[in-house]
């Protein structure tokens, strides 16, 4: 975006994932969209940690499916590698699976139970044929389980008689099978024990800086995001609306949804955490089937003033760190003009008065 | 619907230095399923007795004391006795052998009928359930017009156009049975599909016949397994039916269902006639649902694990 010459390994522009939400019964009309993504612009470096972070239900994870073409994106492009993701064939498609990897939530569900460790770490290599032949699969297996700190003599043992700690392991040694460029790790420790949490997390930082990998980490977490990442992207209802490296968002957040996502966090600091002042907005995220009109944050946010109803923001170089961006009106009217009577958007965007 | 399919996933915490996992050494699945199903003492009786049944129709030429249709005129409705324990039917014929000999074309249709089923009904059920959208409606708009008919009416109709036979009585029942098979792939494979392995057997680049064989089908095999046994009952029950109506194999061959239907006429002098092979029928039926029981309770995982001691 600005600044770094470093090259984007993921791109995408103006990415949109819509389900259509269909009533009941036999006709099935299509009663309306449920925006999950909406209009997203995200570049991802080669080699960096970039930080996904937002609320339940913000489209995180329908991003990261998205990027991978897991879920199939309704409008806008994905780059990868210079390459476009969403228009590839059936063979690049593979090509792209085994260069992108993806490592899921639940660890518990993420691991076919009716498979041994091998045949599950094993399977990238059957699909795309690496290491043919039985004992190099074999002797390949047992050095991706060595890379993640598990036994080899495991290989033969089910998923159930492991513990999720072990199993998320599991599932990253099958992410790594095909020597992927990418992870998307969408939300791989969420499930897990704190004490484990900190173990997979760490694992998640060696293993990028031992394989040189580009990671998206998808996370409700910030500690943890801000722990790993170098970067950090901001969403809020299907938008990413602020992206700078992780110390700036962390230290000088410029976008008000994410200064009251920062003061929710607490402090480690007793006396910092006495003083700490949370900033907490007022009523739920409206649903992504009824997006606002203008900034998508106007219902909710502190600040709002007379063109966030009106003028769709843009992102906009703010602060001083470079590259950091922000979609917000504070820093300058930047964006698409639109029609405030939406018929599907509250109208109501608080009392314009109420600015600070 | 989409429950955890794995047993004993009991997410405990674990300490921070995780110990390799249990010392025994991995049993495979269906090891362990026979196992289990050795400690349910009703399904155990029943493979048991299924295994003999079996045994008896593969090797009944060497075991029936007779040939099917010797006649001994001097020995017409003969009780019970010593040398021959079952009786003789109006033609002097021991019917023992005729039992043993009816085995082989009972079970023969009910096996060919089933395995029809099975192959054809699982395979629509999969690619209905897999693929979803029109495919579903398509084959399970078809499957509904199959089982809006009654299953006998519909197999006699099938025979009626096709001619009375053992080849025709398999492909009736078996057809009739397509669409059960078709509607609990389906329903197992719409649960499975969903399930985050799938999801990340793809994301590795696993085409849709690698998802279809390697992980759909194996996690939603175990209704479709205890379907097959349950079938097996109303298989030979139905080869019965249509061999009493005279649709099924041809006279003089023995098969249960034909013995019944010639016993018939003789009910008030012989019970003898039609008692045996009805009791081999109930028996073989009973066998089959018993087990399909038992298969139930053990393929079934949270029955699994409370049987297996909640432990594994």
């Amino acid at each position: 975006m600005t600044s770094t010459t470093q090259e984007v390994l993921v791109s995408a522009r103006g990415l949109e994932v819509h389900f259509p939400i269909r009533s009941g019964g036999a006709l099935r009309r299509t009663t309306g969209v449920l925006r999950a993504v909406d209009g997203v612009d995200l570049d991802v470096y080669r080699g960096e940690t970039l930080g996904l972070v937002g609320e339940s239900g913000c489209g995180k994870s329908t991003l990261g499916n998205a990027l991978l073409r897991l879920v199939p994106p309704t409008g806008g492009t994905v780059a990868f590698d210079g390459a476009d993701v969403t228009g590839m064939g059936r063979r690049e498609l593979r090509e792209l699976r085994r260069r992108a990897g993806m490592v899921f939530q639940d660890p518990f569900a993420s691991l076919d139970p009716r498979r041994t460790v091998a045949q599950t770490v094993a399977e990238p290599l059957e699909v795309h044929g690496l290491h043919p032949g039985r004992q190099a699969r074999a002797a390949r297996v047992r050095e991706l389980l060595q890379l993640v700190g598990l036994d080899p003599g495991v290989a033969a043992r089910y998923p159930h008689e492991f513990s999720g700690g072990q199993r998320q392991r599991v599932g990253i040694a099958r992410a790594l099978a095909g020597e992927p460029d990418f992870l998307v790790c969408d939300e791989a420790i969420a499930s897990l024990d704190v004490s484990v949490q900190a173990q997979v997390l760490n694992l998640l930082r060696r293993l990028q800086r031992q394989l040189g990998l580009t990671l998206l980490f998808i996370s409700h977490d910030l500690s943890a995001v801000r722990h790993v990442s170098d970067r950090i992207a901001v969403m809020y209802l299907g938008r990413v609306v602020e992206v700078g490296p992780a110390a700036a968002v962390a230290a000088e957040p410029q976008m008000p949804y994410t200064r009251a996502l920062l003061s929710a966090v607490p402090l480690p600091h007793p006396r910092l955490e006495r003083s700490r002042q949370r900033i907490v907005l007022r009523g739920d995220v409206p649903s992504p089937s009824r997006v606002p009109s203008g900034c998508r944050f106007r219902t909710r946010c502190p600040d709002v003033f007379e063109p966030c109803p009106d003028v769709d923001p843009a992102l906009q170089p703010v602060g001083s760190a470079p590259g950091h961006v922000a979609a917000c009106h504070l820093h300058g009217v930047v964006g698409t003009p639109v029609e405030r009577e939406r018929p599907d958007a509250p109208v109501d965007a608080g009392d314009p008065a109420a600015r600070r | 619907m989409t429950q955890l399919p794995t047993p004993g996933a009991t997410p405990a915490a674990p300490p921070p230095s995780e110990p390799p996992p249990t010392a025994a050494p991995p049993r495979p699945r269906w090891r362990e399923t026979l196992g289990l199903l050795a400690r349910n003492p009703t399904a155990a009786v029943s493979a048991v007795v299924l295994v003999l049944i079996v045994l008896m129709a593969v090797f009944d030429e060497t075991l029936a004391p007779d040939g099917p249709n010797e006649q001994d005129p001097s020995l017409q409705l003969q009780p019970p006795s010593r040398s021959h324990p079952f009786g003789t039917d109006e033609f002097g014929r021991d019917i023992l052998s005729r039992v043993v000999l009816g085995a082989a074309t009972s079970l023969r249709v009910g096996f060919a009928s089933v395995a029809f089923a099975l192959v054809v009904g699982t395979l629509i059920g999969l690619l209905a359930g897999y693929y979803g959208r029109w495919v579903d409606d398509a084959l399970m708009r078809l499957m509904d017009v199959l089982f809006a008919f009654p299953a006998v009416l519909l197999a006699i109709a099938i025979v009626a156009i096709r001619g009375a036979g053992p080849a025709n009585a398999i492909l009736a029942i078996g057809i009739v049975y397509v669409p059960i098979f078709a509607r609990v792939t389906r329903a197992s494979v719409l649960g499975v599909r969903e399930e985050v392995y799938v999801r990340a057997s793809r994301s590795v680049g696993a085409s849709d016949w690698r998802l279809i064989t390697r992980h759909v089908l194996p996690n939603a095999a175990p209704p479709i397994i205890v379907q097959t046994s349950i079938s097996l009952a109303f298989a030979v029950l139905a080869e019965a039916a249509l061999s009493f109506l005279g649709l099924g194999p041809r006279r003089p061959n023995p098969s249960w269902g034909l013995m019944l239907a010639d016993g018939r006429g003789f009910i008030d002098q012989a019970w003898w006639y039609t008692v045996f092979p009805g009791l081999a029928i109930v028996v073989t039926v009973l066998c089959f649902n018993l087990l399909g029981d038992g298969l139930r309770d053990v393929l079934d995982p949270r029955q699994r694990t409370l049987m297996a001691g909640g432990g594994r």
